[in-house]
């Protein structure tokens, strides 16, 4: 495992053993409980995000098996293994009436989840997310990002790309750690097939729980259209936008992504 | 010693009308199938000389590029194991990790040792990481994939009296029984490459041939590795027909003539990293930590001059590159004496992988060098005795200094030519 960093966000993880995997884990707040699925760009980005859930909920935000400094289990390969990891961690925790909520790839896990079992699952909030593929064959959904240079791949995923921008030299050695682990992390999860499940599509029906798409106007790795449609193949799903952002809402508007989500939950 | 002559098999005619890379996504509109015949046919005519002087032959394959033509290496392995007489044919390398039916390279390897007539060399690769984009292949564990295809290449080429299973990680057949049996037993020599000195000392200690490229004076950690590992697992030093070295060779017998060569075959240096940059560093393709140190901005020097100076083989001059061992550059006598010298600091070096031609090299002086070298020069290497592997040995045995590895990763196979900036 990576050495720990000197890093007050991180030093405030704690972590949690599932099925003898070590994982880090945030906990923050108290009363609903709301269980936080990062993106592919790791924990660090989404702190804000959590910092303003806590607000009014119990916030259980775990790293990722593969992400940060949480462990691998050997053999896990898709986001379909994820599920199942998290499927687990919901018993062992043994959380009730929960609301999940998950971004991009994060979004992709929840919906695997749920599509598997909802008897723990209240709510289910997707923001900006991929898993499923919409067009035809010969046409890309999902932005190549991999094909990509930093520019151009800030540029298409936020509305504003000062916002995605790390300087690395800057950055304590956990943090960028955490930054190349996220990366080969996601590739492991999404390489091919790109970033979808070519079987979560006919399986969406399942999802007989309140659902929240929620989506950053500004998202260029992903189009409206993409979400919408996502959207329509989910039993009664509501669909919000968000603007001034793009593919991490959560991360540029922390505020109006928390406010949304909670009014959500509370079943406004 | 033996050589094995090698070319890219360049589409060298769109080297200088590119947008910014050369592999990948050149456009194939680029590529005029007619030149592209023309030059097949060179590039073969030229191996079937190097065969008829007594050279041994080097394929290799890349995906999407004008460096290399070659896409799949078995196309060029059958034609030469008909064409030639003689020359053994090694492979270096078959990216076995990228391939979806390693039975299918099991059956065209068997297929090929054959029709040679046992003369097939099998060098297995991890593969650069422009390969990844073109074949999908998941970088991540490819070496897990890699391993794997390698262990069940290696069975289905010595399994004779059963049909077998295999029910792996990654990989499921029911019923394997490779015909044609290969020519060789018990399979064709294994041969591969590396970058750093975990690796080397895991494939020492597995026996297999070692290759490095671009290493310069930077080898003999390389080499030294590999006999700690060898002599771990069998009590005995490894010769030097264990350890292969690829090194750039332009001769002539003027010597301003000769670095005019070196120049135009140092064009294999100059273009091949001429790639995309997203492509130049797939997820998973280095360790985490190397990716972070790159993050940084940190990249660790690669190539050094005998003296120890810091070169890119990319940019440096011919004569940096001969100074850093990576081209053999010049009369016949000063060839001689560059590679014999490099031979003696490796403590034993006994297979040149020697690119005779590269880039815009034109046939004429690519059949000058080839028939120069195999005359004047290769008759003297034959000849010279290369270091006691006892006594090269011991000294890897009393020097354990680590080597600034490019990836430390267990398992993996990094490729001497990368670079991910």
């Amino acid at each position: 495992m990576p050495k720990s960093a000197e890093n007050p966000a991180e030093s405030a993880a704690g972590s949690l053993v599932v099925e003898g995997t070590r994982i880090e884990l945030i906990e923050r707040g108290a009363g609903r409980p709301l269980l936080f699925l990062h993106a592919e760009n790791g924990i660090e980005p989404a702190l804000s995000a959590i910092e303003e859930l806590a607000k009014s909920a119990r916030v259980i935000a775990p790293t990722h098996p593969g992400f940060g400094r949480s462990e691998l289990p050997k053999g896990m390969r898709s986001v379909d293994d994820l599920s199942y990891f998290y499927l687990d961690l919901l018993d062992q925790l043994d959380l009730r009436d929960l609301t999940v909520v998950g971004i991009s790839l994060g979004a992709w896990l929840g919906a695997e989840i749920a599509v598997k079992s909802t008897a723990r699952l209240s709510r289910l909030v997707m923001a900006n997310a991929v898993g499923i593929k919409v067009g035809d064959r010969e046409t890309r959904d999902i932005a190549d990002i991999f094909a990509l240079t930093e520019p151009e791949y800030l540029d298409i995923a936020y509305c504003d790309p000062n916002v995605g921008r790390r300087d690395y030299a800057a950055l304590p050695e956990g943090e960028v750690l955490a930054a190349a682990r996220a990366r080969e992390a996601t590739a492991r999860f999404a390489w091919s097939p790109y970033f979808h499940n070519p079987r979560l599509k006919s399986r969406l029906h399942r999802i007989r729980i309140p659902t929240l798409f929620l989506w950053g106007t500004h998202d260029r790795m992903l189009s409206e259209a993409y979400g919408r449609a996502y959207c329509a193949m989910i039993p009664g799903a509501r669909f919000e936008l968000i603007e001034r952002a793009g593919h991490f809402p959560h991360q540029e508007q922390p505020t109006v992504f928390a406010e949304k989500v909670l009014a959500f939950a509370a079943g406004k | 010693m033996k050589v094995y002559q090698f070319t890219e098999q360049p589409y060298f005619p769109t080297w200088n009308d590119h947008s910014g890379s050369l592999r990948v996504n050149l456009l194939n509109r680029k590529c005029d199938p007619r030149i592209a015949a023309d030059l097949f046919h060179r590039y073969y005519d030229e191996l079937q000389l190097s065969d008829e002087l007594g050279l041994d032959i080097m394929l290799n394959e890349h995906h999407q590029t004008a460096t290399c033509m070659s896409s799949t290496v078995v196309v060029g392995l059958a034609v030469l194991s008909r064409i030639t007489k003689r020359a053994r044919l090694l492979v270096l390398g078959y990216p076995i990790g990228h391939r979806p039916d390693p039975l299918r390279c099991a059956e065209e390897l068997s297929t090929i040792d054959v029709i040679s007539r046992g003369r097939l060399d099998m060098g297995f690769i991890k593969g650069v990481p422009y390969e990844f984009p073109a074949s999908n292949q998941n970088p991540v564990g490819v070496m897990d994939r890699f391993w794997e295809a390698l262990d069940f290449i290696i069975k289905a080429m010595t399994t004779h009296d059963e049909v077998f299973n295999w029910e792996g990680e990654y990989l499921h057949y029911r019923q394997v029984n490779v015909w044609p049996r290969v020519w060789q037993e018990p399979h064709p020599p294994i041969w591969t490459t590396t970058g750093s000195t975990s690796q080397a000392r895991l494939l020492g200690e597995r026996g297999y041939v070692m290759a490095t490229l671009g290493s310069g004076y930077n080898t003999r950690p390389l080499y030294d590795a590999y006999r700690r590992g060898y002599l771990a697992k069998r009590r005995k030093a490894p010769g030097p027909d264990r350890f292969a070295y690829l090194g750039l060779v332009a001769v002539a017998n003027d010597r301003d003539e000769a670095r005019k060569r070196g120049d135009l075959v140092a064009g294999y240096l100059r273009s091949s990293g001429i790639v995309h940059v997203p492509f130049r560093n797939p997820p998973g393709f280095l360790s985490v930590e190397d990716n972070a140190r790159l993050l940084r901005g940190q990249t660790p020097p690669r190539s050094y001059t005998k003296d120890r100076r810091v070169i890119s083989m990319h940019s440096a001059t011919v004569e940096d590159l001969i100074a850093a061992g990576i081209l053999f550059c010049g009369t016949p006598d000063e060839v001689y004496d560059q590679i014999v010298d490099f031979c003696g600091y490796c403590g034993g070096m006994g297979n040149l992988l020697m690119m005779g031609h590269a880039g815009f090299l034109t046939h004429e002086q690519t059949v000058d060098n080839l028939t120069l070298f195999s005359r004047e020069v290769y008759p003297r290497l034959k000849e010279w005795k290369q270091p006691d592997a006892q006594r090269a040995a011991a000294e890897a045995m009393a020097e354990q200094a680590p080597h600034p590895a490019a990836s430390t990763r267990p398992g993996d196979l990094v490729d001497a030519t990368i670079t991910a900036n």
